[in-house]
């Protein structure tokens, strides 16, 4: 056994060219796989801390999952409001720490219009507990001073000092009924979440352009409380006020129950990786094969002085599994050196927080997982040899 | 394990059913015989090599080598015993290219316990002796890759690895049809001293009849075969 170990590996050496090439293509597949794990994980993980820090989210009597999307993802139409009064009673209430009030309805240039105060900037949180970064300038503090996510200063190409004309409404080219001419103060640093998708006033000011002095209703409001514990009696507190219809849901498990639904495209991604990966070793079979024909005389020489068919089967899978381990290895490094550069950006532009461990059990799964399928890939051409070994006999017939 | 080194009888094979190719109904070697085997290329005699090392097997007939018949062994076995008291050397590039010369000659060791124990406690000294033997010796060349040996050396290198280990019978197929006239003698002397010495029985494949000078008997494949040999059988 170690005796054709070493024989498998000499042999390979000598045909480095190919074998590389092939160690490569499953290296490939390998870095594939492991880069589609890592980024699920890191895209689960970096979905659920699309909002973090926030306690409660509070709305009007809707479903769950609507109010965490039109309130988070700006995604979908709020159905009602909440009153200011009920915002007014919660952020006074002496288990809360902060309350922020949320209000969508207009938009800017296909970008929503999200009107809340400036503590929003102070207390909102995403990813790992991170506050939100200004990349350039500063929070809305004056009348028509506006905030802008990273994403919309990049399309729209705004900087701070940049005009803006607000409309009511949603949408491109949305009726201006009322226009308010607004300047840029605030550029966001990227985030990966919504927020770089946003427009940010201040929530009075917006109730201007409506024509009204304050804003009497709002799309929905973030509560932070002083206490976690008290967290679940505020939640049963507020869903069973009788003054109004509210809906409080807590983010986290708001956001598992929606990346169940969303969740479905990583499980498609994962079993194409494993098909690529499958490809992988199906080339590296064929490749074994192929290369037979060129190897007889060198099964012929290790027949004649001894081999037995058995030792050569056992040499092509020990040469098929040397070939999958040195191509998982390469494929978990280039993983990792691809994840090195580009982890930053991923979170950045798409959320995705990645944050591999040197040695994990998914590698070391993976490792083994791959080796031992291309034992098993190198029972076809071992067998190839062990019969060809059988029917050409001693003879040097090439 | 005693009786003949090589013993055939009524022996009948091809490799299609209905063809006969070899057709042999009594031949025999003795022990330490050196026999010289002539007939042209095409007329079976890589098969008969085939049949007497025990990988191939006849339709009819027996071979026994050592006195052991072949077809009573299963396959397994037949490997094994081949690989104890056979020694093969073919027409040419009979080396891995991946090994070194001495990892060559001991290739035999590997796979067969009875030739490493018959090579006493040091088997890269006995291989080294043997390469020596056959003019194959310094630091330079046994270093070398195979590859860049020149053809007369590489089939020395096949010799001692034929030889390693003493087992009773070599089986050369055409092993000097690569080499010039010059070194194509030199080569068949050394083959003949050290089989020999070692006490092995040699039986030599060639179409090449003026070698046949130095053997000890000279049989053509040609007077071996029977009438039937050469026709197919409806």
């Amino acid at each position: 056994m170690k005796g054709t170990l070493i024989l498998a590996l000499l042999s390979l050496w000598n045909r480095r060219g190919t074998a590389l090439l092939t160690a490569c293509s499953i290296a490939l597949s390998v870095a594939l796989l492991w880069g589609v794990l890592q980024v699920r994980d890191g895209a689960r993980s970096g979905f659920a801390a699309t909002v973090s820090g926030v306690d409660l989210i509070v709305g009007p009597r809707t479903g769950p999952l609507n109010l965490l999307l039109y309130s988070i993802f700006q995604a979908g139409e709020p159905t009602s409001s909440v009153s200011r009064a009920s915002f007014e009673l919660v952020a006074r209430h002496p288990d809360v720490a902060w309350a922020l009030p949320l209000s969508l309805g207009d938009s800017h240039r296909g970008f929503r219009v999200l009107g809340t105060t400036p503590d929003y900037f102070l207390h909102y949180r995403h990813g790992r507990r991170q506050v939100l970064l200004f990349a350039e300038g500063r929070a809305f503090a004056a009348h028509g001073e506006l905030v802008i996510g990273a994403t919309v200063a990049r399309v729209l190409g705004y900087q701070p000092g940049t005009e803006a004309v607000l409309a009511h409404g949603l949408g491109e080219g949305s009726f201006a009924e009322h226009e308010e001419t607004f300047r840029v103060v605030g550029v966001l640093a990227p985030t990966g979440t919504p927020l770089d998708r946003l427009v940010m006033a201040d929530l009075d000011d917006l109730a201007h352009l409506h024509g009204a002095e304050q804003s009497t209703s709002l799309t929905a409001f973030l509560v932070g409380m002083k206490e976690r514990p008290a967290l679940l009696t505020m939640q049963r507190a507020l869903n069973d006020y009788r003054g109004e219809a509210l809906t409080a849901i807590i983010p986290g498990v708001a956001l598992s129950d929606l990346w169940r639904l969303v969740g479905v495209a990583d499980r498609a991604m994962l079993a194409l990786s494993f098909c690529v990966l499958l490809a992988g070793l199906v080339g590296m079979t064929s490749t074994l094969l192929a290369a037979l024909s060129e190897r007889r005389r060198e099964l012929a020489i290790l027949r004649s002085v001894g081999a037995r068919p058995l030792n050569l089967l056992g040499l092509l899978m020990l040469e098929a599994g040397a070939l999958s381990l040195v191509g998982a290895l390469m494929g978990l490094l280039t993983g990792r050196l691809l994840v090195a550069a580009f982890a930053a950006e991923l979170e950045a532009r798409l959320g995705i927080l990645l944050e591999p461990a040197l040695l994990d059990s998914t590698s070391a799964a993976i490792l083994c997982g791959v080796t031992a399928a291309g034992l098993l890939a190198g029972l076809l051409p071992g067998l190839a040899a062990y019969r060809r070994s059988l029917a050409d006999g001693l003879s040097m017939r090439t | 394990m005693d009786g003949p080194a090589i013993e055939i009888s009524k022996l009948r094979f091809g490799w299609k059913s209905g063809e006969c190719l070899l057709a042999i109904d009594g031949f025999a070697v003795g022990r330490g015989e050196r026999v010289f085997l002539h007939g042209p290329s095409g007329s079976g005699k890589s098969s008969l090599l085939g049949l007497v090392g025990g990988v191939l097997m006849p339709q009819a007939g027996e071979i026994r080598v050592l006195g052991q018949a072949w077809g009573e062994l299963p396959a397994s076995r037949r490997d094994r015993f081949r690989g104890d008291h056979i020694g093969f050397l073919f027409q040419q590039f009979n080396l891995l290219p991946y090994l070194g010369l001495i990892d060559n000659v001991l290739l035999p060791v590997r796979y067969s316990k009875l030739r490493r124990q018959r090579c006493g406690t040091a088997p890269e000294a006995e291989a080294r002796r043997l390469l020596a033997a056959l003019g194959l010796a310094g630091k330079a060349l046994l270093s070398r890759p195979v590859a860049e040996l020149s053809v007369g050396q590489q089939q020395r290198a096949a010799a001692a690895r034929a030889l390693l280990g003493r087992p009773e019978l070599v089986v050369a197929d055409e092993p000097t049809s690569a080499l010039d006239e010059e070194s194509r003698d030199a080569f068949l002397s050394l083959l003949m001293q050290q089989c020999g010495e070692s006490g092995a029985t040699l039986l030599f494949v060639s179409h090449e009849r003026r070698l046949a000078a130095g053997f000890d008997r000279t049989v053509s494949l040609s007077q071996m075969q029977a009438a039937e040999a050469g026709t197919v059988q409806s």
